[in-house]
């Protein structure tokens, strides 16, 4: 296994390449509160091509930012940070990592080659509506993950359809007919307005969709 | 302090005290006008802007009596600038200074544009913290958003996140563009439109640091005007008709690009019950610049009562 720093802006991100090889890349975006695996896990074993994983700041051996300040949007950015750095792409996401691989997918279509949202941590987020939600502060921590991430990405504000938006954007952008897959048993609000999208897919796993999105 | 005295204009005067607090591990810059054990009066700034664009009005409120506390939001003026930026964490540090200033006593606030809705939110999170609310121009409306197609609306959007992504990228350990003090003094009018030149550069000596290459704004670079996102404007309504304290607001006839253009129409139904909303006639986003005695007057007639009553 190798790992790529990249730059986002003050953080730095670590790509991880978890197994070489030619062909289009697959990305892996982990749930709230993980890190990148450090083998290739056998949902995605099949996939030919080079597979790599990205830490979220906050995350793994990405940088631990200090002050929290965790959006959804900025880890959008991550994730297109890896994207640019890897060319085209097919993204694999589980939990907060379907989350932002549906964003990403709407903002690069031209360089994600289809997305799966699968489940893990951070799936659901917080509400679709405002709400008074507590102004808090934690204590430092040294090791991933930063607490601030668990908190304020666990609780952002996931409007249906703001996430619709998206998935029309990467449907829009994309020469795919299904350029969006959900193997996601638990559908929170986002995810279910989402399914019923145009272009939007289902599957029942992994394995499954990327034989659809092979290179 | 600019070190040229002929660049501060009349009325102006810098803060009796300045001193920075660890927000957590950020470093937020605070900025005091008026006697120290006056009742403090904590007064937020819009974004792009620095606590001491208030040197022209704080000292009209501190004249009056009161300990005027501003802040720098991190990466605004004087404060750190940090890895990541977002309401939550502006609201977070927001906390800290009041901790800092009053513990968990309620003070009178008064926000100016983003200030003033970070206020809103604030007190909606917690309201032990206030004893009175002012807003000027920083009530947000979903009046600037276009009555459009979705299909115009799902354009707009990709620009705005394409536009983002290249930002993040290119900011990656960016700095900002020198320049004489009448080149920034220039560009900063961009944007204040209706501001003097005069008091466009003395905003320069104080929110910008020369090096040898010039003078360049404290603000990171890494911050970027407008954005998006999941929140709306109109939730801030929302959250105004819930208010518990005496409330305040102003808004401006003349519309600027960094207002939001809300009108008394779109707060008058979420008006908290016993609030107060006026319309300033022939004054842009920053009264409080433009008008610093007739807007510091309309204030303290309003936290007279307040004040009596603490």
């Amino acid at each position: 296994m190798t790992v790529d720093i990249l730059s986002h802006n003050r953080v730095e991100l670590a790509l991880h390449t978890l197994r070489a090889g030619t062909g289009r890349p697959l990305l892996l975006l982990h749930g709230l509160g993980e890190r990148s695996p450090s083998a290739v896990p056998d949902a995605v074993a099949d996939w030919d091509g080079p597979v790599t994983a990205l830490d979220f700041t906050g995350h793994g051996a990405s940088t631990m930012p200090t002050g929290g300040g965790y959006t959804a949007e900025i880890l959008m950015a991550d994730a297109g940070t890896a994207i640019q750095h890897l060319g085209e792409a097919t993204v694999v996401g589980r939990g907060l990592g379907a989350y932002i691989g549906l964003l990403v997918a709407g903002a690069r279509p031209q360089l994600v080659r289809g997305v799966v949202l699968a489940d893990g941590p951070g799936l659901s987020g917080g509400p679709s509506s405002p709400t008074s939600q507590p102004v808090f502060s934690l204590d430092p921590v040294t090791a991933p993950p930063d607490p601030y991430a668990l908190v304020e990405l666990g609780r952002d504000l996931r409007p249906p359809d703001y996430a619709t938006a998206f998935s029309r954007l990467a449907v829009q952008g994309s020469d795919l007919e299904q350029p969006i897959t959900v193997t996601a048993r638990f559908r929170p609000a986002w995810l279910r307005a989402v399914a019923e999208e145009p272009g939007v897919g289902e599957a029942d796993s992994v394995r499954a969709v990327l034989a659809l999105y092979h290179a | 302090m600019p070190s040229d005295p002929d660049l501060v204009p009349p009325g102006v005067r810098v803060p009796d005290r300045e001193y920075r607090i660890d927000a957590g591990g950020v470093g937020i810059a605070l900025h005091e006008w008026g006697d120290a054990d006056a009742p403090p009066l904590l007064l937020a700034h819009g974004g792009f802007d620095f606590a001491r664009t208030f040197d022209g009005f704080a000292p009209l409120l501190a004249d009056a009596g009161w300990r005027v506390v501003s802040w720098d939001h991190r990466g605004h003026g004087d404060s750190d600038h940090v890895h990541l930026y977002s309401w939550d964490a502006d609201l977070r540090d927001a906390a800290f200074v009041f901790d800092h200033v009053a513990g968990r006593t309620a003070v009178p606030t008064i926000g100016h544009s983003k200030g003033g809705a970070l206020l809103v939110q604030l007190v909606d999170a917690q309201p032990f913290r206030f004893s009175a609310l002012v807003n000027i121009d920083g009530i947000p409306s979903k009046r600037r958003i276009p009555d459009i197609s979705e299909h115009e609306r799902t354009k707009m959007l990709t620009g705005e996140v394409t536009g983002w992504l290249d930002h993040r990228q290119r900011t990656a350990g960016s700095r900002r563009k020198p320049g004489t003090i009448d080149e920034l003094a220039t560009r900063r009018g961009r944007m204040n439109p209706r501001h003097s030149m005069d008091w466009l550069r003395y905003l320069v000596t104080v929110g910008a640091v020369e090096d040898d290459d010039g003078w360049r704004w404290k603000l990171d670079p890494s911050i970027r005007f407008g954005g998006f996102g999941p929140w709306r404007p109109e939730w801030s309504l929302y959250r105004l008709a819930g208010l518990g304290v005496p409330f305040y607001g102003l808004l401006v006839e003349i519309q600027e690009e960094m207002g939001w253009g809300t009108v008394p129409d779109d707060v008058a139904p979420y008006l908290p019950e016993g609030g107060r909303l006026e319309m300033f006639d022939d004054v842009g986003h920053f009264a409080h610049i433009e008008r610093p005695t007739e807007v510091a007057e309309r204030i303290l007639d309003f936290l007279g009562p307040v004040r009596r009553a603490s």
